[in-house]
């Protein structure tokens, strides 16, 4: 039996030394939320079936101190952990690994550099590679985004998940860059776009803002995972009571 | 007092949540990667994610296999985990032409349901006969997996818990010492821990 994974997303800034958990709205304008290894013990604790890391900051610093955090984290908290932001070869890949991440997410690094999705797939395994792709829809097409939603690629959003997934992606973490902290739910229609041309898991990311959006996203949407964080962070609904509410709409989770 | 467990490294996959998971228990444990630590091993676990052709080339470029056989057939409790477990069986399909370590009879096949492989998440298992590693596991506790192949044993009386995902297939298999589950106990939250805490109170 299949079941919806409830990701909550921890977009990490450093400031020197120091991580501090943050939420943009639309990649921009940023609220500081708190201490990493906090969080993530919390969410743990109320039933998170994974956990996803992503340094916004990602310079050679903030890796350093991303990955003492995740070490940290992998000593408390026994589910899946996710990193992501500045993974540029299979040895920045590996230092997470190391560190106790079980999965990489990569996104600019492999528009740049596809083959980096083939090497790091052969060397730890298809399922320790997830895909970032950051997407706007522009006219009728989806495009995707680079360094952080910044930069228009002009490359389809549906050809690109295809070509991921050829190269050896385990998943697709798929963020719809127009409704990221808008709280007004999932890029549905991309979303299931995306899902009916790949056979990997595809994770909705960017947007939920409401019980009913994260519900949509997994019917409408057909996400196998959904990635959210403004409404854990700010304390509008725990993990527990996501999964409950999903469960009453016949949704299967993880109890 | 619970004897020290042997963690194999051959070069595989995320090793450190695993011993991650003892520490946070208090449960004492090693890296051994030698036939002769093998030999003198109280208590094995054979974690790994991965290939399985890569698993036994590195086994064979160890010259671990013929001390490995010779712990599990004297009675030293080995728990395979994912890879782990696979890996005592005779082949896989993901590695045509290479040999497991052919302790348990049968094979290594893929997933040929509808849902998505791999397989990725949580799910949960139906214990279907008794185990010392189910002490304190409720029936259908959800364990977290990744995989696209799963153990298919010659003597069906060796599995112990089985998962339903598209088909049917063996989760937890235990055959006298030798213990594997398919799912990922040190990634599944609580009741993951408990199945480590349980393996860990064995004696040979």
């Amino acid at each position: 039996m299949k079941t919806i994974r409830i990701i909550p997303c921890l977009d990490c800034k450093f400031i020197g030394k120091k991580a501090t958990v943050v939420k943009g709205i639309q990649f921009q304008s940023l609220k500081q939320i708190g201490n990493p290894v906090d969080l993530a013990k919390k969410y743990y604790n109320q039933g998170a079936d994974e956990i996803c890391f992503l340094d916004i900051t990602a310079s050679q610093e903030s890796r350093k101190t991303m990955l003492k955090t995740i070490k940290q984290v992998s000593q408390e908290v026994f589910i899946p952990l996710t990193v992501g932001g500045g993974i540029k070869s299979v040895k920045d890949a590996q230092k997470a690994f190391q560190a106790g991440a079980d999965k990489v997410s990569i996104n600019t690094a492999a528009l740049g550099n596809p083959e980096l999705i083939q090497e790091i797939s052969q060397q730890f395994g298809q399922q320790a590679c997830v895909i970032a792709m950051d997407v706007k829809q522009i006219g009728k097409e989806w495009l995707v985004f680079s360094y952080g939603g910044t930069r228009n690629t002009e490359r389809s959003a549906i050809e690109w998940a295809q070509t991921a997934e050829k190269l050896g992606a385990g998943e697709l973490l798929v963020t719809g860059i127009g409704n990221d902290g808008m709280k007004t739910g999932y890029d549905n229609e991309l979303l299931k776009k995306i899902n009916q041309k790949v056979k990997i898991p595809v994770i909705a990311s960017g947007g939920a803002g409401s019980l009913k959006d994260i519900k949509n996203g997994i019917i409408q949407g057909k996400a196998d995972a959904v990635l959210i964080a403004s409404l854990f962070h700010f304390n509008q609904f725990t993990v527990q009571e996501v999964k409950k509410y999903l469960t009453k709409k016949g949704i299967c989770v993880r109890l | 007092m619970n004897e020290k467990i042997s963690i194999l490294k051959y070069g595989l996959g995320n090793t450190q949540s695993l011993a991650n998971a003892l520490e946070k228990m208090q449960i004492q444990y090693e890296w051994i990667s030698k036939p002769k630590q093998i030999q003198k091993a109280k208590k094995i676990i054979v974690p790994g994610v991965g290939n399985f052709g890569t698993a036994m080339k590195n086994i064979r470029r160890q010259k671990l296999k013929q001390s490995l056989t010779q712990a599990v057939q004297t009675g030293t409790p080995y728990l395979g985990i994912c890879l782990g477990l696979q890996i005592l069986f005779e082949e896989s399909q993901e590695s045509k032409g290479i040999k497991g370590l052919g302790i348990l009879k049968g094979k290594i096949q893929k997933f040929q349901g509808k849902e998505k492989i791999p397989q990725m998440g949580w799910n949960r298992i139906q214990k279907i006969k008794t185990s010392p590693l189910f002490e304190k596991i409720p029936n259908k506790a959800f364990m977290y997996f990744v995989h696209s192949y799963y153990a298919k044993p010659k003597d069906k009386k060796i599995v112990a818990g089985t998962t339903e995902y598209g088909e049917t297939f063996p989760c937890v298999i235990q055959y006298k010492n030798i213990y594997g589950t398919q799912f990922h106990p040190e990634k599944s939250g609580t009741l993951g821990l408990q199945i480590l805490r349980n393996f860990a109170g064995l004696r040979k």
